[in-house]
């Protein structure tokens, strides 16, 4: 938070809306054996690991490995052929103590809506139907806004805000949902680094506050630098861990495959070539 | 009387100019008003096709002696419903399912119409509106339903907006995105039958687009959005009565003309600009 910011009381592990299956004290995520297909072929195969409540995942794979895939089903979005998938003890679809921050890429965001209205969508399941927001309502969406550091950018139109607020935003609306497990999906895809870092400093305060957090990235380093767990995929399950356990030059190059390459001079750094066109990404 | 206020009720005094003044004015209003999710969810050919699809409805309800609107509704809602269903599931891609399904009611609703005698006035109203035609009871029936959908967009607004702008948020959240998808669907199958008497099935696209484009263009929030669309819809609509009943040209066309004048219009002096 900037400086000067006065923090608000978090709204998000007090819900009153969970079911009577949700369980605080189970994983926030369990994953068995997940295997997903498209038409017959495997988009994902065999994943498991479980991921306890309030800590931070990066899950990382060369493009086409599966890290939406996967976001959709805990998401409740797609359906898995087999497997098991846990999150806080009842199964996908079953609760909206998921919030899922697609990539911006996936969102008309000329769409006229303006910033507070789009965190209001996150409050739309508890509002109910047939009623408009209350002022009870917009004041936690307000209050969000300011939790991500965006007090002012309410009545703007979406699409106005940089990047990285556009993000932030969404966060906002996951703040507003109560959510108590969030998905984003590259997140930090074309920020520049100010708005990287604000990112991330709003994503540590929501650890702190007991959010557990689930983010794809291409960056290896920033999945080794922030997250406590890395979940390496490439269509099937390559690796779970702390970093330093995943990102081992075995597991880039069954990842990565003939995209890794060991630097003859450098001591023991790997280059990762993904198959995207955004640049080298480098892992230590 | 000045001569101004005599140009302006002169036409009303005939009750069928006050009667079509009427339905050209709900018209105008209902349809830019659903036409913003039409615009914003890229529904415009779906649209189109809804309006021709609805033909063979109308014509046997006409051919049966039924009220238009009656066969209208049950093929509009049907094929709205069908055509959704279609566009979720199949191999083809759904603006070809979409387009096999249009053309071939259109062509069913044309060859049923053509065994008729009165075939070329008759296929002229169905296609292009016969806005001085409206019945007393026409006219309530059109209100009715334009007040009915008016009221179902004002209720599910916040379902609708999440619909439309982020879906995969709406199934998140669990919202009955399968329900919410068929009451849009539905509902814009019954604004293209109410306006059908006013425009006809060729230019219904028009009513729901046209101001709806228009207004995107010029606002940034839902709701400016859809006031800007019925404002340009409504005003284009006295306008074009007007220009029809001066100019001697046919009203639903005159309407359609209307609301195109006011999108270049709008477009010249705001396409210029990047919007955003």
């Amino acid at each position: 938070m900037n400086p000067g910011t006065e923090t608000q009381t978090l709204p998000v592990p007090h819900s009153t809306i969970r079911p009577a299956d949700h369980d605080r004290k189970a994983p926030s995520l369990q994953v068995e054996g997940l295997t997903v297909r498209f038409n017959g072929t495997e988009a994902l195969k065999d994943v498991s690991f479980a991921l306890p409540a309030g800590q931070r995942l990066a899950v990382v794979g060369p493009n086409g490995a599966g890290k939406t895939t996967l976001f959709k089903v805990l998401a409740g979005i797609l359906r898995q052929a087999s497997g098991e998938v846990r999150i806080f003890g009842h199964p996908p679809g079953g609760d909206t103590c998921i919030a899922y921050v697609p990539q911006r890429s996936q969102l008309d965001l000329s769409f006229p809506v303006t910033a507070a209205e789009v965190v209001m969508m996150g409050r739309i399941r508890e509002i109910g139907m047939l009623r408009w927001p209350r002022r009870e309502d917009w004041e936690v969406a307000l209050q969000a806004l300011e939790r991500v550091g965006l007090a002012e950018a309410g009545p703007r139109q979406i699409g106005e805000l940089s990047g990285g607020q556009q993000q932030r935003v969404f966060l906002a609306q996951a703040l507003a949902q109560e959510a108590e497990l969030i998905l984003l999906d590259e997140p930090f895809t074309g920020l520049d680094y100010p708005s990287l870092d604000s990112l991330l400093r709003i994503l540590d305060e929501l650890l702190k506050a007991g959010v557990t957090e689930i983010v794809s990235t291409h960056d290896l380093n920033l999945a080794s630098e922030h997250f406590a767990q890395v979940l390496l995929l490439n269509r099937r399950f390559i690796a779970f861990g702390p970093p330093q356990q995943v990102l081992t030059q075995a597991n880039l190059v069954a990842a990565y495959g003939g995209h890794v390459h060991r630097l003859p001079e450098g001591e023991g750094v790997l280059i990762v070539t993904d198959t995207c066109c955004e640049g080298d990404e480098t892992a230590a | 009387m000045s001569p101004w206020l005599a140009w302006l009720t002169e036409p009303l005094s005939y009750p069928f100019m006050a009667r079509g003044l009427g339905a050209a004015l709900t018209v105008g209003i209902v349809c830019p008003v659903l036409g913003t999710y039409v615009v914003l969810r890229g529904m415009a050919f779906f649209g189109d096709a809804l309006a021709h699809i609805i033909l063979p409805g109308v014509v046997i309800a006409y051919l049966l002696g039924l009220p238009l609107v009656s066969g209208a509704l049950v093929v509009g809602i049907l094929a709205a419903l069908g055509v959704g269903a279609i566009s979720r599931r199949t191999d083809i891609k759904e603006d070809a399912a979409i387009g096999v399904v249009f053309a071939g009611a259109f062509a069913l609703g044309i060859a049923l119409l053509s065994a008729q005698r009165s075939y070329a006035v008759d296929l002229a109203h169905i296609l292009f509106g016969n806005l001085l035609g409206v019945s007393g009871a026409d006219l309530l029936l059109t209100i009715g339903l334009g007040a009915a959908v008016l009221a179902t967009v004002f209720a599910f607004y916040k379902e609708f907006l999440v619909l439309s702008f982020d879906p995969v948020l709406a199934v998140t959240l669990r919202l009955p995105v399968g329900f919410l998808q068929n009451l849009l669907l539905i509902l814009i199958a019954v604004v293209i039958v109410v306006s059908i008497q006013s425009v006809g099935v060729a230019l219904v696209l028009a009513m729901l687009i046209t101001p709806a484009a228009a207004a995107y263009l010029l606002t940034r929030r839902l709701p400016s959005m859809m006031a800007t669309a019925a404002a340009i819809g409504a005003g284009s609509a006295v306008v074009g009565l007007y220009g029809s009943y001066y100019l001697d040209i046919a009203s639903g066309p005159a309407i359609v003309l209307a609301e195109t004048a006011v999108f270049v219009v709008v477009f010249a002096f705001r396409g210029r600009v990047a919007r955003r």
